[in-house]
């Protein structure tokens, strides 16, 4: 099963070059980029470890996408997302968050479906 | 093939022919490096020639180091390089990231790596100046964190040519030791460039130039007594160019300002004008007749 999450779930994995682009497109703004890797990547999951620290003041993507070949290296059969936070007030908040790495055999969740009083049926997602 | 491209076009689409005028203008002096500068841009501009034909090869090397005494304007250079590099894309950005040992080496384990990363980092696509760069190797201590900085900065400097130019910059002798304890990394630095000291002559235009951008003008006077000045101070110790020249200068300023408020009255031109005396009274006057007096002003 193929996972997706974040800014760019709908499109296809995005290659280096394109991630790039997004990199600079997120420095533009004035963004900080930084990177998260998990081994399980249910999207309720939202403690990824941080693969160092938020890049702050870079101009250019070489510095990220380095980063990026480092992280993929050490955790081959691991997700990556790419975060860019904006500090602007107001937003404080994550403005762009995308997928830059999934395994060679991804993980797999099924869906459970628990029978409660009434017909009641609670769904969970876990992992296969 | 008959296919041929103007030189001097693509030199002049890039728009590097007005930083380098620029740079002929505005800094005094400094002939073998503004020589060299536009060899490099020179170069740069065949490169583009030689892509522009399909002739591909590799991208040269402009690792760079500045040697030269304290106030030559090594700096001012690098900020320049920057964007001349630019221009000409060979950098993506153009940005100077200014550092020393300390933006570079930990204080403990495991420190230095990630802050040596996170300057190149931030230098990526751009220039990063190493600052009194000889600081970085200490042979007096083998456990001493600058050699990691090093080995770093010279993986970077060898895999990630396309991304930065390091330039390095210090004083000539300890530059020499530094790379002759450090062969890899003299060997991956192309360009050696020395700044020599500015003349008399030379001080005194860049003073006229600082007067000038601080909306002041010298008395002719003031003139002579600062060619005066310089003369004294450039045999003292610790000369630095025209850093010790601004400084002298705001000096000046100051006293200028006691005058004109022991004086009460003022005219715009008395407000504008450095006399003579706010430079004669320099303690450098005093330390010819006085060797002995440790003077710095």
């Amino acid at each position: 099963m193929r996972i997706t999450q974040g800014t760019f779930s709908y499109l296809p994995d995005l290659t280096d070059e394109q991630i790039g682009k997004q990199v600079a497109y997120a420095l533009e703004q004035g963004w900080a980029v930084s990177l998260e890797y998990t081994d399980d990547p249910h999207p309720r999951n939202v403690y990824w470890e941080m693969w160092g620290l938020p890049m702050f003041d870079l101009q250019d993507p070489a510095g990220v996408l380095g980063e990026l070949r480092e992280c993929r290296k050490a955790h081959p059969d691991c997700y990556v997302k790419l975060n860019a936070f904006d500090s602007t007030r107001g937003f404080e908040t994550m403005r762009m968050s995308f997928m830059v790495h999934r395994p060679a055999v991804e993980a797999r969740y099924k869906l459970r479906r628990e029978e409660g009083p009434a017909r009641l049926v609670r769904y969970t997602i876990e992992r296969a | 093939m008959s296919e041929s491209i103007d030189l001097k076009a693509l030199l002049a689409e890039s728009g590097v022919g007005a930083v380098l005028d620029e740079l002929d203008r505005e800094l005094v002096g400094l002939a073998p490096v503004k020589t060299r500068i536009r060899e490099i841009a020179s170069l740069l501009v065949v490169d583009k020639a030689r892509a522009a034909l399909g002739v591909e090869g590799a991208k040269p090397s402009l690792h760079m180091c500045f040697t030269g005494n304290p106030g030559t304007g090594k700096t001012t250079v690098a900020m320049r390089m920057a964007t001349i590099l630019h221009r000409l894309g060979h950098v993506r950005k153009g940005h100077l990231v200014a550092v020393t040992r300390d933006d570079l080496v930990g204080q403990y384990i495991g420190h230095t790596a990630p802050k040596t990363k996170e300057v190149l980092k931030r230098a990526m696509g751009g220039v990063l100046f190493i600052d009194e760069a000889y600081y970085l190797y200490r042979p007096e201590n083998e456990r001493d964190y600058g050699q990691e900085a090093i080995e770093i900065l010279m993986q970077v400097m060898e895999n990630q040519r396309e991304d930065l130019v390091v330039i390095f910059a210090g004083y000539k002798s300890r530059m020499d030791t530094f790379f002759q304890s450090n062969p890899g990394l003299g060997s991956r630095v192309a360009h050696h460039i020395d700044f020599p000291d500015y003349s008399v002559a030379e001080l005194e235009e860049i003073a006229e130039r600082m007067v000038a951008g601080l909306g002041l003008r010298l008395s002719p006077d003031a003139r002579t007594a600062l060619g005066d000045y310089l003369r004294l101070r450039r045999g003292q110790p610790n000369f630095a160019n025209a850093r010790s020249l601004r400084n002298a200068l705001d000096r000046a300023r100051l006293r200028q300002a006691r005058r004109l408020l022991e004086a009460g009255r003022v005219d715009a031109d008395m407000l504008m004008t450095i006399d003579a005396e706010d430079i004669r009274a320099s303690r450098v006057f005093g330390a010819a007749r006085d060797p002995a007096e440790e003077a710095a002003c």
